[in-house]
């Protein structure tokens, strides 16, 4: 599903990837490790094409995201789901807004985002917070909330960059716990963190970073 | 398409409702700036009332000899009239200018007394010629002086035409009233870029605060036009409320100047605002409309590159 074919990034005076390659294929659930500044968001935002490598392409199935046009990146991206550290929401639109947001980009009517949205939010445990604002819930809310925006059009693939970084254990439990469903349901799931604790508790794939090198894959079972 | 529509103009309006302060700034700024829009069309009304008036008071006169058969001033008169420069002519009979002199210098004896003793009546006819604009009275002169006048026998009958001794003073007015429309002209051109730009940086400054939701707007699969649609909506709302707000600053500010200064402005400005208010509010509101909605346009480009 996810082809990295010898990625490298380079900015002003580092180098954040180095020649990076790995394939991610359909329904696995990924966790890539490392410390901060080892490479792990870079490599997330060239899934998403919000970073473009200075060597290498990226390919998410068959398509090289860095060639595709304005209106084809956007299609894409509706195929992705994003989990982010800091949830990054819609802070003037209130818990069934900012997933109505996601609903109304991918082009879904009015009346499947009136029966999908109340839903959604039952399942992440917000059903009483439809009303709420970003600014009024908890950071475990909060981050439950980007959950149920990132899993409403049924993504194929859903990026989650340290979703669990600035969340208490018992937050961060649940949140493991809501991404092990979502890949049990067959969704392809990448999942960033320097948490050891969340990586023994989801127990698939490792893939261990370090200045932007791919230094283990578990997949591989040897160190890179 | 019409869903999507729906969709950006209720974000829009939601986002302006939410956005509390920083809307009301925004209004505030495109309301200083359309105030200086509206300022400056009623001060181009006091320009050209004033001008209007100057041109007025100019004018070439053609002197008939005394004796003169007004049969013959009335052919010239008709022939000038054919002229596309010519706005209006005034005929001033001998007995009528006598009578002119007489009322002018009543109280100057001497002159009267002079004129007692003469016993006829020493001055001639004359018509008072007015052009379209200023800068045609050259061409009117020069008509006089044609062949056109020639065939028409006319040039007997002339004494003088005062175009040659008034050319020096009607030349600097023209040359005044062109470089007053120019100077007014820049003024207004470089009042509204001002404007315009300390409008389009506050709007890029309220954008630029929500430069992060772009960001994420797009990473959830948002096209450009519904990531940008409800900020242009929420300029055109900046710009309908800054058009009421002006309107209304405008009504009293219009009547007080009105009240206290129309002999300096020579116009009554709170007439001048009444009896074109439809026009103004069409100029204010396509005015502040476009502003904000080009404003949010610009200033959200750069962040929409990918």
């Amino acid at each position: 599903m996810i082809y990295f074919n010898n990625v490298s990034k380079n900015y002003k005076d580092s180098r954040a990837l180095d020649d990076v390659t790995f394939t991610v294929t359909a329904g696995e659930f990924v966790s890539i490790v490392g410390h901060s500044g080892a490479g792990k968001t870079t490599l997330t935002k060239m899934i998403l094409a919000d970073e473009n490598p200075t060597e290498g392409t990226v390919f998410f199935e068959s398509i090289n995201v860095h060639k595709l046009r304005n209106s084809d990146l956007t299609k894409l991206r509706r195929r992705i789901g994003v989990v982010f550290q800091d949830f990054k929401l819609l802070s003037n639109k209130t818990a069934y807004e900012n997933i109505a947001f996601a609903m109304e980009a991918a082009g879904k009517t009015d009346e499947e985002i009136a029966n999908d949205v109340p839903h959604v939010l039952e399942l992440v445990d917000l059903g009483n917070k439809i009303l709420h604002f970003p600014n009024q819930l908890s950071g475990g809310e909060q981050q439950r909330l980007a959950i149920a925006r990132a899993i409403i059009n049924q993504p194929e693939l859903i990026i989650a960059d340290e979703p669990t970084g600035n969340l208490d254990p018992i937050n961060t439990h649940e949140v493991v716990q809501i991404l092990k469903k979502i890949n049990d349901l067959g969704t392809t799931i990448i999942l960033t963190t320097h948490n050891r604790g969340v990586i023994d508790s989801v127990g698939k794939r490792v893939i261990t970073m370090e200045n932007g090198k791919i230094v283990r894959d578990s997949k591989e079972g040897n160190r890179l | 398409m019409i869903t999507e529509l729906k969709r950006v103009i209720k974000a829009g309006v939601i986002n302006f409702t939410r956005n509390g302060i920083i809307s009301w700034a925004a209004v505030l700024v495109v309301t200083i700036t359309l105030s200086v829009i509206t300022t400056i069309i009623l001060l181009q009304a006091v320009l050209y009332f004033s001008l209007n008036l100057i041109k007025d008071k100019v004018d070439v006169t053609i002197y008939f000899n005394v004796g003169a058969p007004p049969e013959r001033i009335m052919l010239l008169k008709d022939s000038l009239l054919k002229l596309p420069e010519v706005a209006e002519i005034s005929y001033t009979s001998a007995e009528e200018a006598l009578e002119l002199f007489r009322s002018r210098h009543q109280n100057d004896y001497p002159t009267i007394q002079a004129l007692d003793e003469i016993g006829e009546n020493p001055l001639g006819a004359y018509l008072n010629v007015k052009a379209k604009e200023i800068s045609q009275y050259e061409s009117i002169a020069n008509f006089l002086k044609s062949d056109n006048v020639l065939v028409s026998g006319s040039t007997n009958i002339i004494d003088k035409v005062n175009y040659h001794q008034n050319k020096l003073v009607i030349d600097r007015l023209s040359a005044i009233i062109s470089g007053a429309q120019k100077l007014g002209f820049l003024i207004t051109l470089l009042l509204i870029i001002i404007s315009i730009i300390i409008t389009f940086n506050t709007i890029r400054l309220t954008i630029f605060i929500s430069k992060e939701e772009i960001g994420v707007m797009q990473l959830v699969g948002a096209s450009k036009m519904r990531v940008r649609g409800p900020f242009m909506i929420e300029g055109a709302i900046y710009g309908i409320i800054a058009t009421i707000l002006t309107l209304i600053i405008f009504w009293p500010a219009t009547a007080w100047v009105g009240r206290n200064m129309t002999g300096f402005l020579g116009i009554n400005m709170y007439d001048y605002y009444i009896s074109n208010f439809f026009q103004i509010f069409v100029i204010i509101l396509l005015s502040g409309i476009l502003l904000g909605m080009i404003s949010s346009f610009l200033a959200i480009r750069r962040y929409l590159n990918k």
